[in-house]
């Protein structure tokens, strides 16, 4: 497949970014999306260009580490996925496709495709707790918590704070993933459940300017 | 309760609640406008009753409360929201993710807000106030009451004022085709079997009060 691709180049957070058309040519439809960009990567580091900067880790669907708003959406055209389980297959030969990266007061660009999400962070911080015990193993039921408690809560905690959700709503709201985290601590002994809540939510609000509104 | 009133969720709830409160209002509204198609007792009957029941003068300052609270919240939400994205994407497709009314709920709601002061010049201040000259009376069953029948039968008898109208009929139903859920979802009524329920009734909810208002229009214009 031969493409044209349209990506977002940003030195650094107070830099201006535009955008830069690459083409990339022989690309499989088999390989994945990022595999593409790794491919576009390397052959800039071959013209000493700088490589795309973009966010991986494990790149099997699981760590919500890729970003990337492709050709208008969050984690591309397919369904339910994250970026890395995207592939080329997706897309037809001689397509032109835009790669912008999340864009969200609460997520400041650090470089390119890349964000901060460090807002996520905090807001979790806010309201959830752990206990952190530096001695032994603590004894497995001194806090009990129910089956359907640990259920309901690890449903929850599916959500791997990618920041899809800020990246799509259109008010850039990360009322889904605090909704998420809050059901997820809610659900275990956290002390003062309440005052966690509204403290995530008074974060939330810190972070992002703005709650799903319309 | 100053929380409610800067804090983001209760923001989306006076949303939620004074919307709730102008969906109610619209239902009760096109009822008493459908009985322009029974006749000129049956409409000027009601409206006699409406403008002198005291429970409708008490609801009159809440129902201008509920307006204006919804339009400077949703203003203050909708400044708020664009701050919330300084930079703009240069390309969007969220066709999949959310409907077109969503993503346009200020705009429709400005649009449904300038017809509704035009509405206002055309029957409330005249039918209210008596601006432009008292209402011919009329008498049924020894009560005296205005005849506001020819005022509105005229109206729409002038062919741009028809469009017009209809015109705000549909974007009034664009506006509560996702009003409805939406409003109910922040109060928490929202799960996987609930949502596509309440869409529906939303939708269905936005297409009877459009089709209402629109008819009454064009049978004037066509009778």
């Amino acid at each position: 497949m031969n493409l044209t691709l349209k990506i977002w180049r940003q030195e650094n957070e107070k830099a201006q970014g535009k955008f830069v058309t690459y083409e990339v040519k022989d690309i499989s439809p088999d390989s994945s999306f990022l595999e593409m960009l790794d491919i576009l990567n390397e052959q800039l580091v071959n013209k000493i260009q700088l490589p795309i900067a973009f966010d991986h880790d494990c790149r099997e669907g699981i760590c919500g580490m890729c970003s990337l708003y492709i050709n208008g959406r969050a984690h591309g055209p397919d369904e339910g996925i994250t970026t890395c389980q995207l592939h080329m297959r997706k897309f037809s030969d001689g397509d032109i496709i835009t790669i912008e990266p999340w864009r969200s007061r609460g997520f400041p660009i650090i470089k390119d495709l890349m964000v901060n999400r460090d807002a996520f962070d905090n807001i979790m911080q806010s309201g959830g707790y752990i206990s952190v015990n530096t001695g032994g193993i603590p004894d497995a039921n001194s806090i009990p918590i129910s089956k359907e408690n640990s259920d309901l809560s690890m449903d929850a905690a599916a959500c791997i704070g990618c920041g899809a959700c800020v990246a799509t709503c259109k008010n850039s709201s990360a009322m889904l993933f605090v909704s998420a985290k809050v059901s997820q601590f809610a659900l275990l002994p956290q002390g003062r459940t309440e005052a966690k809540i509204i403290s995530n939510i008074a974060r939330m609000n810190r972070e992002f300017l703005c709650a799903n509104f319309s | 309760m100053k929380k409610l009133f800067s804090s983001s969720v209760g923001q989306k709830l006076i949303m939620s609640l004074s919307g709730l409160f102008l969906i109610t209002f619209i239902l009760v509204h096109l009822l008493l406008n459908l009985l322009l198609l029974v006749g000129p007792e049956a409409y000027n009957k009601a409206v006699h009753f409406m403008a002198t029941n005291p429970l409708m003068h008490l609801m009159e300052p809440v129902l201008a409360a509920g307006f204006i609270f919804h339009i400077i919240y949703a203003t203050i939400l909708t400044l708020q929201n664009q701050k919330a994205r300084p930079e703009a994407y240069a390309v969007v497709d969220q066709s999949e993710s959310s409907s077109w009314a969503s993503r346009n709920m200020y705009v429709l709601g400005g649009l449904v807000f300038i017809f509704i002061a035009l509405h206002l010049v055309n029957f409330f201040f005249k039918m209210k106030f008596g601006v432009g000259g008292d209402l011919p009376k009329v008498v049924y069953e020894g009560i005296k009451m205005d005849d506001a029948y020819p005022l509105v039968s005229g109206l729409f008898k002038v062919w741009w004022y028809a469009v017009i109208y209809v015109i705000g009929a549909v974007l009034l139903a664009l506006h509560l085709r996702h009003s409805l859920w939406s409003a109910l979802q922040t109060l928490g009524m929202n799960n996987s079997n609930l949502r596509p329920i309440l869409e529906n009734i939303s939708i269905l909810y936005a297409v009877i009060i459009g089709l209402g208002f629109s008819i009454i229009p064009i049978y004037f214009l066509i009778s």
